[in-house]
Order: structure tokens, then C-alpha cells, then sequence
């Protein structure tokens, strides 16, 4: 019997309930037309949830079509769980990246920790082992107690999570800014190993087929999550509390562990993660694209509560749930796996011929839609688009090079910025190293992880930086992409392809559609150039918080492949009499920098201009030479300029740096020109290294633990221990003295 | 020498261990699952590191009632080896096999680096191809490793020999410094430092290596083969 207390099909329309759960009129009138009558309250919530922003996409498809996802290593594009690339020899691998961003604004350990494991059953989903996770993740004024309390418990919540299934937390980046106080942005990603003949697909394929569920049981959490995840924070965001998720680690093992010996089994037909909107995407999702309907008896799926409606049922996000299709028959087999590991697959309904989701409950049909309805006839709109007042202003704007009075005061001011300041607090409480493959841990400019029994390894790193994307949308897209490539080159690698996670305000505002529009516009242009096809990615809009939007943050994750242990390559400095090498040029740019941040307080003027064709030869000639045996040292210069970049390259090695640079002191430490690398080159190389790219020796390494740099209007030297003390020191301090 | 590698649900250090002594020591390797009841065949046993169970109740406790910890309780009898790594110190400790407890962290956080440690005896079998007093780098990666026990246990510990490693610099509380003890009849060593994750160059370092190494020797020496 279903609760007397849900709302009719008539006071749905009479009183615009749908609105309640972030449909338009418009929306409701198509539902209707759709279905040729009106929807009940179950059914209203099913397109509710799957035509939001965060299943539908549809305010941002149009613009997602402008990057290219296709190329000679992409073997499964956007559209799946995660888009998988080709690494020889049959092998593969699938990586995606995606947001949790509103969950971890109000409840940070649990918003995080499922942020993880929702990632990791994309990967697995796909038939992968995840072999490794990275994120990428922005806070407001570290300085404010909630800020703290916010990034120690996402950091937390990503440890938790992450540390329990066994899968090393390796890379990603941190910043903060005041644009992400109210909206802090989480965004998780996972990679992990495949051969090709193990690839699943989510499809719902032969009539008569069982659809069964396996994993944690349906609760009350979560309902409406992906609604949720689709519109502004307001002032009541707390109240949205029971919209965000519970986690589960342990449970996810097992399911991992069951989902990875499924897979082998040739009774499988499909597999999908319950992720956002829950039983109702994997179920239409996977039956549209089989071209299939399903029936599912919705007494069967296992519940955590009593009294459960079918609203609740559809649209729970309870964590750790698999929908799994089994050719009829075998059932027992799929059952026999998952029950070594302590799980139940449990037969839910079957695919029928009729392309409808039909739901019994109680021996009443309590919802019956048309699958492609939910999943593929959400409506797609075209936003108006309007160049934002900030921008006209900020473009009109003459540069400057900035006045620093006291530079060595300035270079460890900056050094201590928090966004720039050593991540150690952070990545030691992630264990970085179970499952042994790790290479290159946390700190280097991407991390590595080999890939046993073979000579190849893949490189992996997390990139945007927002206030270049805020300046100028266009040159900050294609500048996040680049520097992602960068980081993959510096460490011996190939950049394969990417997943992105776009993270902008609302699109209903002309200006916050307009910064999507370009930003995807220049992360195209760099993907077309560097090679590199978007194989997936998640959509975040909506991130403001009392009317103010975040900088447009179109996180970047990308995979490189190396060939041989040998081209491995660190940013850390080897042995003293290398010579030093910097690659590109060095240009007065303090527009979105660090030194304007902090001399400021905010970012003005223009983005640090980006020649791509520039940024490619460099990176070929840098990969080439690495590849040569030539580099003991390769590192990406970015946020901080080479105020960042100098120290980095030798913190922690106990050797020092004398370098000469052209130009004056201000612009050769903070300057953060676009197309740099460091580079140290054993000096019996160095004549050969200098011929096969466009660098410049700029000084050595040193015994001596100082950096001696040399500017055309004045010298600095620095004690290397005393920066990197400042360096070091900054974010502990922070959090130490949480209020 | 053939181990056995225990997989409890929820170990996620089983492959790093298996891959420790079968791929880079060349030893045979079997995972045996915790609902095994028998270590017919096998000459030294390993519990890995992980969240058996989610670490939920306690770290360990819920694996200690898993049948095969019948089996490795008898082969502890027997004197043959048996080592613990990080949640399989964890499991031993509760499982009795070891004195002691571990507790949460000092500082309250999850802590994953390379560390420093001392052996302080190297008359084990886990121990042999080690120096007294040499320092060795060896990862922890773990949130309930503050290792405590009682005065009277403590002076036992050590009158007996039983502190097998110390840290360098106390990482998570543990009392006197204890990375690693073994029990009294010196067959069973309980440690929170991954020597598994310490057995290849190309991952950071070998320190590890040895220990592994010494069980083998030992194995060489007292297992006879049917």
C-alpha cells in the first residue's frame, strides 16, 4: 500500500510540486506530453533526478561537444562509467574524474569519503582494478575556522575512505581562495588497470535477462542528491543535510573484489554503479542504451528501513550498490561469487522487450516511463551567453610589473601562501603506497605508478589554476590543460588523453554561462593541439553561495604513459654540478599570480598569455631529451613562478642553486609566464640538451644549500633551509591552531 | 619456503606481501582465505595489512574469530613463523598471540611515510641479516599503530629480548618507542612498519628485503621439506 501522504498526480500539477524538486514548468509540461498523462509523485521524482544537470547535462551539452574525444588511444569515450585508453599489448587504462562538492559543504568527512568510493565505481565498473586515486580540491581564507574545519575533515573524509579500500591516494592539488568560501569544491579521481578483452559496458541487453543487485542495502540517505548537486547553496543548505550519503569503505572492498571476479564470469551481460540517482539512472541508463526495457519488483531490493515508498527506493543514493544484468539462468554462478565475499546479488526484476521502466510495488505498478524519456529526451538548452562586465574591465587594464620593496620578505611570504605552501599535512595522512606500484609519490610534479609485470608506468596529475580561468576564461581553459600536460611530460611521460571536471557558477546567468562556454572553448583548442581527447568528465554548475560564484574551475585529470623505468624522471634536483636549465620565456605576467594575490588580496588584468604551439614543441623536445638519458630533473613551472619553482626543485635534497636570469629580480622570481620548465642536465649532456630543445643554461647545482639568483638589476641569495622551513611549516601552522 | 599470505575481508596489503616474497624473494606464495581451515604445507605465515573488517569495533578484533586464526594460533605453538604487518600486528595482538594494544595515533591522524627504525635485536628469525642497532627506512602507513602495554609486560618485553624494532623518532605514541615485538619464544613478530613496501629500489628502497630474507634463512635451516 503506498503512503496516503504522497502528493497526487493533480496536486503535483496544481501545486507545482516539480518545482520543489528543480523542474521547470516547461520541464513538467514535456514530462507530460511524454508520458501522455501526468506523472505520479514516484514517477515525477524519476525525471526530477535524471533530468537534472548532474545526469542530463543539459545545460552544458552543447558545449561539451566542442572537445574532441576521440583519438588513437581512446578505446571508450564519454558516455560510460569512465573513458578508457589504449597502452599496448592489450592493455588499458580507465580513469574519471568527478565533483562532490555540495555534499562536502555541508558535511565534509562523509561528502568527501563518498566522493571517493563513487569514483572508484565508475572505474570498476568498467571491469578495471582502480590502482590509484588523485583529487583536487579548493577551500576559501585558510585563516577562517570553518575553512579549516572544511579542509581537515575533507582531507579526512578522502583518507578514510581512500586508506580503507587499499587504493593509494597519489597525487592532486589544493588551493585556497576566498571565491570557494562558501562553496568549497571536492573533485575525486580514480585510474585503474584493464585488460581490453575485461572492458563491461552498462547495458541491459536480452529479453528475459535478471537484473541483480549486489551491495549495500537502499536507505533513506541521499534522496535527491542529484538535485541537490544541481543548484545554488543557499542559507538552508544544512537542512539538505539528509541529502548527502553515509559511507562505506569496508563494504566497498568487498564489493570490488566480488564486482572484479564477476567480471570474468561470461554470464554477465552488464554492470552499473548506483551512483547519483541511484537505482533509477543504472536502471533506464542501462536499458536505453541496450534499446531494452526493465521491470523490477521493487519489494525484492533490499532496504535498511521499514515503510520505504518507492520515491524513497528510486531515488536513495545509499553508497556501495551495483545493478548487475545476468543472463536468465545463471544467476546461481553471479551469486556464488558474490557471496564468498560476504555480499548478496539479489534478482530485482528482468529485461523486458517494452522500452519502459516499469516498477512493482506491493503488486500495484507504481511507476511505468518510457526509458528513453528519462535518459535520453532530457531537454537541451542553449543558454544565453553575455561577456561579463569584470572581464571588459580587466582586459582594458594596462601591466604592471608589481614594486616589491622587500624581496627576500616577499619570496617566503609567497612561499607560505597556503595554496602554494608544501601539501605534506595532506598526503601523509592518504597512504600513498598500498598495492607497492608507487614510484613517484606525492610532492613531484605528477605521481607515478608502474604497472607490474610490464617495463611501463603511468603518470597522473590534477591541474587548474582558477584565477588564470577567472581572468580570461579562454586562455585559463586551454592554460589548465597545458599545465597538466607539463606536469606529465616533466615526469617522462606521454599525456594519453584526459577527464575533466568543470566546476563553474550558474549557467541561467549569461556571464556564468559565458565563462563555461570559453573555458571549454580554450581547454578544446589545448586538447586539440597537445593531442590529449577528453575521454570523460563530470559537470558541476551551480557552485555560488548567496548569489557569488566561484572562479570557474575546469579541473583537469590527466594520465601519461611512460615506456621504460629509465625515463621516470622527478623534480628533484640529483647531484650538485648539474647544470640548470629553464625552457621558455620568462615575460613580466602578474596577472591571476600569486604575488598579485598577495600583494592584493585579489586577481586584476590579464592571464598569462599561452602560445600552444609554443607549449607543444617544448614539451617534445623535453620528452625526447628525457627519453635521451639527458635530464637528472625535469619540473613544470607554475603557480609562484619561480620564486616556487627554484626552491622546489631542490627542498629536501640538501643542495642549493646559482642561476642568472635576464631579467629584473621581480619578474624572474614571481612572473608566472606560461611554457616553463626547469630542467637540471649532468653537465656532460648539457651541450646536447641545449641543441635538442629551446633552453637556456641558466646557472648549477650547488653543495653549497643557497640559491644565488642573479637578476639584471640586483642579486638575491636565499638559505635554502630557512625557505624551505616557511615553505614546510605553513599549512601545519594553520591547522594547529584550529578554533 | 612456501607462506601463506591470510586475505581476511577487508587485508589490502595481501598482494604487496605476496609480491614481496614471491616476486622479488622467489619463495612460493599462496593466498589462503579466512574461511580456510588448514596450513598443511605451508612453512611460515603472514597476516597483511589492511581494514579486516572494516577496522570496525576494533582494529583486528573481529578477525581474530575468523577460522583459519585457529590454524595460525596452533602453528604459533608449533614455533614456526608467523609475522604481522600493520593490521596483522593488529590481529595478533588481539588474537593474543602477542602482548599489548595498539591505540589511535597520538596526534588522532593516519600517517603514511617512511620512517627510520632501529633494530634492537638481531638474534630472530626475522631479524638475522640485520645489524644490532642499525637504522633501516621502512614505511608505516597506518591510524592505530601507538603501540602500549603495561610496566610489568614492558620490563618483560625487554628482559626477554622481545622489542625486536624501535623508532627513530616516536611517529604515533607507542610506547618506548616500539615499532615491532615478537612473543617470547621469539616465533611471532607483530610490527607496524610495512617491510613489504621496503623490498625493491625502484620503489624507494630494500631496507625490508632483509627481513623477509631472514625467515628464509632460518626456513633453510629448521623446515624440512616432505
Amino acid at each position: 500500500m503506498l503512503l496516503t501522504t504522497e502528493p497526487t498526480a493533480t496536486q503535483i500539477r496544481d501545486e507545482r510540486i516539480y518545482a520543489t524538486m528543480g523542474l521547470s514548468d516547461d520541464e513538467y509540461a514535456l514530462v507530460v506530453s511524454l508520458l501522455g498523462r501526468e506523472p505520479n509523485y514516484t514517477e515525477i521524482g524519476l525525471f526530477s533526478v535524471m533530468w537534472s544537470e548532474h545526469c542530463s547535462y543539459k545545460n552544458s551539452k552543447p558545449v561539451l561537444r566542442k572537445f574532441p574525444t576521440t583519438g588513437k588511444h581512446v578505446l571508450q569515450g564519454p558516455g560510460e562509467g569512465a573513458g578508457i585508453v589504449d597502452i599496448g599489448d592489450g592493455q588499458a587504462v580507465a580513469f574519471k574524474i568527478e565533483s562532490h562538492n555540495h555534499p562536502s559543504a555541508i558535511e565534509p568527512y562523509q561528502g568527501a569519503a563518498t566522493g571517493v568510493g563513487g569514483i572508484i565505481r565508475d572505474i570498476f565498473s568498467m571491469g578495471a582494478r582502480p590502482i590509484a586515486l588523485l583529487n583536487s580540491l579548493r577551500f576559501g581564507d585558510l585563516n577562517e575556522s570553518r575553512v579549516k574545519h572544511l579542509f581537515g575533515h575533507v582531507v579526512s573524509g578522502i583518507a578514510g575512505y581512500g586508506n580503507c579500500v587499499g587504493i593509494p591516494t597519489v597525487g592532486g592539488e589544493v588551493a585556497f581562495d576566498p571565491a570557494y568560501s562558501g562553496n568549497p569544491l571536492v573533485n575525486a579521481m580514480c585510474v585503474g588497470f584493464i585488460r581490453h578483452e575485461d572492458i563491461q559496458k552498462g547495458i541491459a541487453e536480452g529479453v528475459g535477462n535478471s537484473v541483480m543487485y549486489v551491495g549495500a542495502t537502499t536507505g533513506r540517505d541521499g534522496i535527491h542528491g542529484a538535485t541537490f548537486a544541481s543548484e545554488e547553496l543557499g542559507e538552508d543548505a544544512d537542512e539538505k543535510r539528509p541529502a548527502v550519503q553515509v559511507g562505506d569503505p569496508f563494504m566497498e572492498k568487498l564489493l570490488i573484489e566480488a564486482c572484479l571476479e564477476v567480471i570474468k564470469h561470461p554470464a554477465l551481460v552488464g554492470i552499473q554503479d548506483m551512483g547519483a540517482a541511484g537505482l533509477t539512472s543504472s536502471s533506464a541508463e542501462m536499458a536505453s542504451k541496450a534499446g531494452m526495457g526493465i521491470e523490477m519488483n521493487l519489494d525484492l531490493v533490499p532496504q535498511r528501513e521499514t515503510g520505504m515508498t518507492p520515491y524513497e527506493m528510486m531515488l536513495s543514493e545509499s553508497q556501495e550498490r551495483m545493478l548487475l544484468v545476468v543472463k536468465a539462468g545463471h544467476e546461481d554462478e553471479i551469486e556464488a561469487i558474490v557471496t564468498k565475499w560476504g555480499l548478496h546479488a539479489i534478482k530485482v526484476g528482468e529485461v523486458i522487450e517494452e522500452k519502459v521502466l516499469r516498477l512493482v510495488h506491493q503488486g500495484e505498478i507504481a511507476a511505468e516511463v518510457p526509458v528513453d524519456a528519462l535518459a535520453e529526451d532530457a531537454p537541451v538548452y542553449h543558454k544565453p551567453s553575455k561577456v561579463p562586465a569584470y572581464y571588459e574591465t580587466f582586459q582594458a587594464m594596462k601591466p604592471v610589473t608589481p614594486i616589491v620593496e622587500d624581496v627576500m620578505a616577499t619570496w617566503k611570504d609567497v612561499l607560505s601562501m597556503p595554496s602554494i605552501a608544501s601539501k605534506r599535512w595532506v598526503y601523509e595522512q592518504y597512504d600513498h603506497m598500498v598495492q607497492t606500484s608507487t614510484v613517484v609519490a606525492p610532492g613531484s610534479d605528477a605521481a607515478v605508478i608502474r604497472i607490474r609485470e610490464t617495463e611501463k608506468s603511468l603518470a597522473m596529475t590534477t591541474d587548474c589554476n582558477a584565477k588564470y580561468v577567472y581572468l580570461d576564461p579562454r586562455v585559463g581553459g586551454a592554460i589548465a590543460v597545458a599545465e597538466a600536460a607539463r606536469n606529465i611530460v616533466a615526469s617522462g611521460a606521454e599525456p594519453l588523453a584526459l577527464t575533466d571536471c568543470l566546476n563553474f557558477g550558474s549557467p541561467d546567468k549569461p556571464e556564468g554561462f559565458w565563462q563555461l562556454d570559453q573555458a571549454v572553448e580554450g581547454m578544446a583548442e589545448a586538447c586539440r593541439t597537445l593531442d590529449t581527447p577528453v575521454i570523460g568528465g563530470n559537470v558541476s554548475l551551480y557552485n555560488e553561495s548567496n548569489g557569488q560564484a566561484i572562479y570557474p574551475t575546469p579541473v583537469v585529470g590527466m594520465v601519461g604513459l611512460i615506456e621504460k623505468p629509465e625515463h621516470i624522471t622527478t623534480s628533484f634536483a640529483k647531484q650538485a654540478g648539474d647544470v640548470v636549465f629553464l625552457l621558455g620565456e620568462t615575460k613580466a605576467e602578474f596577472g591571476g599570480s600569486a604575488l598579485q594575490m598577495l600583494q592584493d588580496g585579489k586577481v586584476s588584468g590579464h592571464a598569462p598569455t599561452l602560445d600552444l604551439e609554443e607549449e607543444r614543441q617544448t614539451q617534445k623536445a623535453l620528452l625526447h631529451a628525457i627519453r635521451d638519458g639527458l635530464v637528472t630533473a625535469a619540473h613544470d613551472v607554475s603557480e609562484g613562478g619561480l620564486a616556487a619553482a627554484l626552491p622546489e626543485l631542490v627542498f629536501g635534497t640538501g643542495f642549493g642553486m646559482d642561476v642568472t636570469i635576464d631579467t629584473d629580480l621581480v619578474t624572474a622570481l614571481f612572473s608566472e609566464s606560461q611554457s616553463r620548465f626547469l630542467v637540471t642536465v649532468d653537465k656532460a649532456h648539457a651541450e646536447t640538451f641545449a641543441n635538442v630543445t629551446n633552453g637556456t643554461a641558466i646557472g648549477t647545482v650547488t653543495e653549497a644549500s643557497t640559491l644565488v639568483v642573479r637578476a639584471s638589476d640586483r642579486l638575491i641569495e636565499m638559505d635554502v633551509q630557512e625557505l624551505e622551513r616557511v615553505w614546510e611549516g605553513a599549512i601545519p601552522c594553520y591547522m594547529t591552531s584550529e578554533a | 619456503m612456501k607462506f601463506a599470505v591470510i586475505v581476511f575481508p577487508g587485508s589490502n596489503c595481501d598482494l604487496d606481501m605476496y609480491h614481496a616474497v614471491k616476486d622479488v624473494l622467489g619463495e612460493e606464495a599462496e593466498y589462503v582465505f579466512h574461511t580456510e581451515t588448514s596450513l598443511e604445507g605451508f612453512d611460515g605465515v603472514l597476516l597483511p595489512g589492511g581494514f579486516s573488517y572494516g577496522d570496525y569495533l576494533r582494529c583486528g578484533s573481529i578477525a581474530q574469530f575468523s577460522p583459519i586464526m585457529v590454524e595460525v594460533k596452533r602453528f604459533a605453538e608449533e614455533g614456526r613463523p608467523v609475522l604481522g604487518v600493520c593490521n596483522g600486528f593488529q590481529v595478533l595482538v588481539e588474537a593474543g598471540l602477542l602482548p599489548g594494544v595498539l591505540m589511535r595515533n597520538r596526534d588522532l591522524k593516519f600517517m603514511c611515510k617512511t620512517v627510520d627504525l632501529v633494530v634492537e635485536n638481531n638474534e630472530t628469525m626475522f631479524t638475522s641479516e640485520y645489524a644490532v642497532q642499525e637504522t633501516i627506512r621502512v614505511p608505516i602507513a597506518h591510524g592505530e599503530g601507538n603501540y602500549y602495554c603495561d610496566e610489568a609486560t614492558l620490563e618483560a618485553l625487554k628482559a626477554n629480548g622481545q622489542i625486536a624494532f624501535t623508532y627513530k623518532e616516536n611517529p604515533n605514541g607507542s610506547v618506548e618507542n616500539i615499532a615491532g615485538i615478537t612473543n617470547e619464544a621469539g616465533n611471532v613478530l607483530g610490527m607496524m612498519p610495512h617491510p613489504e613496501r621496503a623490498v625493491e629500489a625502484l620503489l624507494g628502497g630494500e631496507d625490508g628485503k632483509r627481513l623477509f630474507t631472514s625467515i628464509v634463512k632460518w626456513g633453510a635451516r629448521h623446515v624440512t621439506y616432505n
